[in-house]
């Protein structure tokens, strides 16, 4: 027992001496506005921002650690917070008690959210960097007049698969892939309902945005089918499934699987002829933001061609800023699974928000067809509380004279 | 004595934050998204009553495999010295210090398809089995998370027997099975109650070890209310109705064990 | 049956250990691999000490641990004293009602706490935010309980008498509580003060529910962790965790030796 603490205390020790083999590259920040910058330097500000998981430059792997070197450039701090899914983001926030003053959702939940009254309007003229963007990324369908949003990354959703694990001559350039009985067990999928269902949507023929109930429901019966084939449904697990060689074949974001590749050069990606999803994630400002001009900042920071370009690098995520753009190595610009040929964008679609009764129909598929069971009926989690209930009475009958026979 | 004052700042407290949120739960329930009063939430969970059925079931089977294993261990632990009483003791309580999260991320990557033992297999020229994603590893995640709660109170119901007695009845002419029937059994049987309930409960709500080791076919009732509340189904009041329903289902459950264990009962024994 | 009792015992204790020895093995692997072990290193153990957010998330679960378990204690010895002298139907009431949130799910008290903190916020109007407070208050929550039926099986034990006496002596109702009460329970303040803040540093599923941005604690930031991208810094940290829990655990049982000791000396 003595010698394990002696040797904890020595483990400390080396850890303690060890000099650091993580740091983080440095932002060179020389041709930042420093005056804008330093307006809230000594204010104690402290700002929450939200954001997917795997989505920014946060110092490992020797990468730039933006929200350090905005903290370092500003002095406000920055409480970073992931989520798994646009959806569970909306959960979050609508449950209310919470505030976040900057957040990065994607397009369709942005339509949502501005419905709702969930969002506040940019000041502009304190987000220089705006100019930066490409003009093909604003007044989107999901902001017509751009008043709320401000683009972060934008990307594909592309069909991710192991060489060596899924058949050469297999057809990798369509959905069904996620269908095919031969990966049973051996797929993944979506652990959200937006995509999971645009993917059933495309199957089957349609629009990513149903048009009608009848189509959802389609959607959730090829969905239904599909779930004796997953082997899991998985957000940013998926990372780690792939590498390890968990799992044969998944859908993905893009430039998560640059970063997956780098892990696994087993790894390739394919667009399905169908077409795909293609997606913006905005930088927004809910209505709960309780440091707006500090959140406004961040945004601005975000924005910088040279945060931009370490972003991009280590996320592997395509961008809208312009600026960055120019900065970026041809490498890069011309990899066809980030920044896709014409044909497949033509082929793209958006995800937009959905008349309620569609919207309905979604929430409850969805939160149903993991729940296919069809051997249990309808009646039976009733009759099994009323007998449960009834053994609970017998029980206690029985005991009760028990009792009285042994007094 | 006037003490009774001494109670009021928990009284208060008491009420504030268990009985209001308890009410709470079941006003959600019976509101629907607008606010008024509905039934839809509390019909709508028979929707899921194959989630619910496989939840019970799973956490059932958990608790039995549980019960068997801890029983003959803590019986043979109570018959050690006191020295090593102690040691095994603390070997059994030593593990449950350690976050269940990491414990249930430790047998994720010992059962994942490239994982550890599959590559033992491998060595043997077996497998590789499908491990990882199954039912069959809901259930080890569960007892190996639980058994000590199992084990436990087993154990010190089974301190108080006293050796003399099963001497006794061995003179008495018992056999072996004879002593465990008439004797060790029916005087162990408070542990049994208490392992019971402190291994189902969690086992049947448990969200956390279902989406480590589950797989996509395996949803149980803690996952179910999670979506609803943080996940990607948000519906606070449908989440409130299956909250409802678990409370009924382990309500349930305390009042069958407590057919048994009668006596007023005061600090449990963790 | 002697060796098969110890064979039993054995194979259970492996069964317990395997998948702990396995993380440590595999927190000083070179490689991220969790299957093949590449080569001996301490890089995630550096890894881990220079990663803010587990270091920060650590620092609140200690905290919030400590607090909460001040509190708790605090109203929760008040309420066992205070329990102690209720009538019999009125106690049956209250202790039915402090066995909520031990025999509730720990699902459905994480699920009716946020709905309680919605429910202030939007419909009361109280400044009330998920974060440091809703943490401290949840845990004061669920953790009381333990205080209350870890002293009130004392208070049931010590002689009545002795209160008495006391005030007999000339001591105020207050005196006599601190000066006599208080000591006689002391054994069951320190179990139920110890529970407490093991139950408040391993809670994982309530704090998810009431956490918000502000502040996480370890066991949300373990959750978040193996969700993602998995480093195997996990794999460092649950073996400092359980390196920090044997020592505790080993010092603790000196220490209750050496007492054992010194009070049977004294006794003689």
């Amino acid at each position: 027992m003595k010698r394990i603490v002696i040797f904890a205390l020595i483990l400390m020790m080396l850890v303690g001496l060890a000099a650091p083999a993580f740091a983080a590259t440095p932002l060179d920040t020389s041709n930042m506005d420093t005056a804008y910058y330093s307006r809230f330097k000594d204010a104690g500000i402290t700002i929450n921002v939200f954001n997917w998981g795997e989505y920014i430059s946060d110092g490992r792997d020797g990468s730039v650690d933006i929200n350090a070197e905005f903290e370092a450039l500003t002095g406000i701090k920055v409480n970073y917070n992931m989520f798994e899914s646009n959806e569970a983001m909306y959960a979050k926030l609508k449950g209310g008690s919470v505030s976040y003053d900057v957040v990065i959702p994607s397009d369709y939940m942005i339509s949502q959210m501005i419905a709702e009254d969930m969002l506040l309007p940019l000041d502009f003229s304190n987000i220089p960097n705006a100019d930066n963007v490409d003009p093909k990324f604003l007044n989107m369908t999901y902001d017509p007049e751009n008043l709320y949003t401000l683009p972060y990354t934008w990307g594909t959703v592309v069909i991710i698969y192991n060489t060596t694990m899924v058949d050469p001559d297999e057809d990798v350039e369509t959905w069904d892939i996620l269908w095919n009985e031969k990966y049973a067990g051996q797929i993944l999928m979506f652990d959200n309902p937006r995509d999971a269902y645009g993917i059933a949507l495309k199957k089957a023929g349609h629009s990513l945005n149903p048009a009608s109930v009848s189509e959802v429901e389609e959607a959730t019966e090829l969905l239904k089918a599909q779930n004796k084939l997953v082997q899991t449904y998985v957000m940013d697990q998926i990372f780690d499934k792939m590498a390890a060689g968990e799992a044969a074949v998944g859908p993905y974001y893009a430039g998560d699987f640059i970063t997956m590749q780098n892990d696994n050069p087993d790894l390739a990606a394919a667009y399905p002829r169908e077409g795909t999803n293609i997606f913006v994630d905005c930088m927004v400002i809910p209505t709960s933001a309780k440091q707006k001009e500090a959140a406004e900042m961040y945004i601005n920071f975000m924005l910088e061609p040279e945060v931009g370009l370490a972003n991009t690098e280590y996320i592997g995520y395509s961008t809208p800023n312009l600026a960055t753009l120019a900065l970026l190595d041809e490498e890069t610009t011309g990899n066809p699974i980030t920044y896709p040929p014409s044909e497949t964008m033509e082929k793209a679609e958006f995800f937009l928000d959905l008349p309620q009764e569609v919207k309905l129909a979604m929430d409850n598929g969805w939160s149903t067809f993991r729940n296919d069971d069809e051997a249990f009926n309808f009646w039976l989690m009733p009759v099994l509380v009323v007998v449960a209930l009834a053994a609970v009475a017998m029980m206690g009958i029985g005991r009760s004279r028990k009792k009285k026979v042994e007094y | 004595m006037r003490n009774k004052v001494l109670s009021a700042p928990y009284l208060f407290w008491m009420v504030l934050f268990t009985v209001v949120p308890l009410i709470l739960v079941a006003y959600y329930a019976l509101t629907g998204a607008d606010g008024g009063f509905t039934l839809k939430n509390v019909s709508d969970v028979r929707q899921f009553s194959g989630v619910i059925f496989r939840s019970v079931w799973l956490a059932v089977i958990a608790t039995l495999i549980c019960l068997v294993m801890a029983y003959p261990l803590a019986y043979s632990m109570s018959r050690l010295r006191p020295q090593m009483q102690r040691v095994a003791l603390l070997m059994v309580m030593l593990p449950m210090w350690i976050n269940f999260l990491l414990r249930t991320y430790a047998w994720m990557t010992l059962l994942e398809n490239t994982g550890l033992i599959n590559q033992l297999l491998g060595l043997l020229g077996i497998g590789p089995l499908q491990l990882i994603n199954t039912q069959g590893a809901v259930v080890l995640g569960m007892v190996y998370n639980y058994v000590p709660f199992m084990i436990l109170p087993l154990y010190s119901v089974m301190t108080k027997i006293d050796q003399g007695l099963i001497h006794a009845a061995q003179d008495l002419g018992s056999n072996t099975l004879g002593v465990f029937v008439n004797v060790v059994l029916p005087l162990s049987m408070p542990g049994i109650t208490t392992g019971i309930t402190m291994v189902f409960v969690p086992a049947v709500s448990t969200f956390a070890i279902s989406r480590m080791l589950g797989g996509g076919q395996n949803l149980m009732i803690g996952d179910l209310i999670e979506l609803q509340f943080l996940g990607t189904s948000y519906n606070p009041n449908l989440g409130s109705a299956i909250s409802m329903v678990l409370m009924v289902l382990v309500l349930l459950l305390m009042s069958a064990m407590n057919q048994y264990a009668d006596e007023e009962k005061e600090g449990m024994i963790i | 049956m002697k060796h098969l009792s110890r064979i039993y015992t054995g194979f259970c204790m492996f069964f317990l250990y395997l998948p702990i020895f396995v993380l440590i093995v595999f927190s000083f692997n070179e490689s991220k691999s969790r299957a093949v072990f590449t080569g001996f290193s301490f890089k995630w153990y550096q890894a881990l000490f220079q990663n803010d957010v587990i270091l920060t998330a650590l620092g609140n679960t200690l905290l919030i641990a400590l607090i909460s378990t001040l509190i708790s204690t605090l109203i929760g010895v008040a309420a066992a004293i205070g329990i102690n002298a209720m009538n019999r139907w009125l106690r049956g009431v209250v202790l039915n009602t402090t066995y909520m949130p031990i025999v509730n799910p720990e699902i459905v008290t994480g699920v009716s706490l946020s709905l309680l903190f919605v429910f202030m916020r939007q419909v009361l109007g109280l400044p009330i935010e998920l974060g440091f407070m809703s943490l401290i208050l949840a845990h004061v929550t669920f953790s009381t309980p333990y205080v209350i039926l870890n002293v009130l099986p004392k208070l049931r034990q010590m002689d009545k008498n002795l209160y008495h006496a006391a005030m007999d002596l000339g001591c105020s109702p207050m005196q006599a509580v601190l000066r006599v009460v208080l000591p006689e329970i002391m054994p069951g303040i320190i179990t139920g003060a110890f529970m407490a803040f093991t139950y408040s540093i391993d809670d994982f599923i309530i704090s998810y529910f009431v956490s918000g941005p502000a502040v996480q604690t370890l066991p949300i930031v373990i959750y978040s962790m193996t969700r993602k991208k998995v480093s195997p810094e996990i794999n460092a940290l649950s073996t400092i965790i359980f390196l920090v829990v044997v020592g505790v655990l080993f010092i603790s049982n000196i220490a209750q030796d050496r007492w054992a000791i010194e009070t049977r000396k004294r006794l003689n």
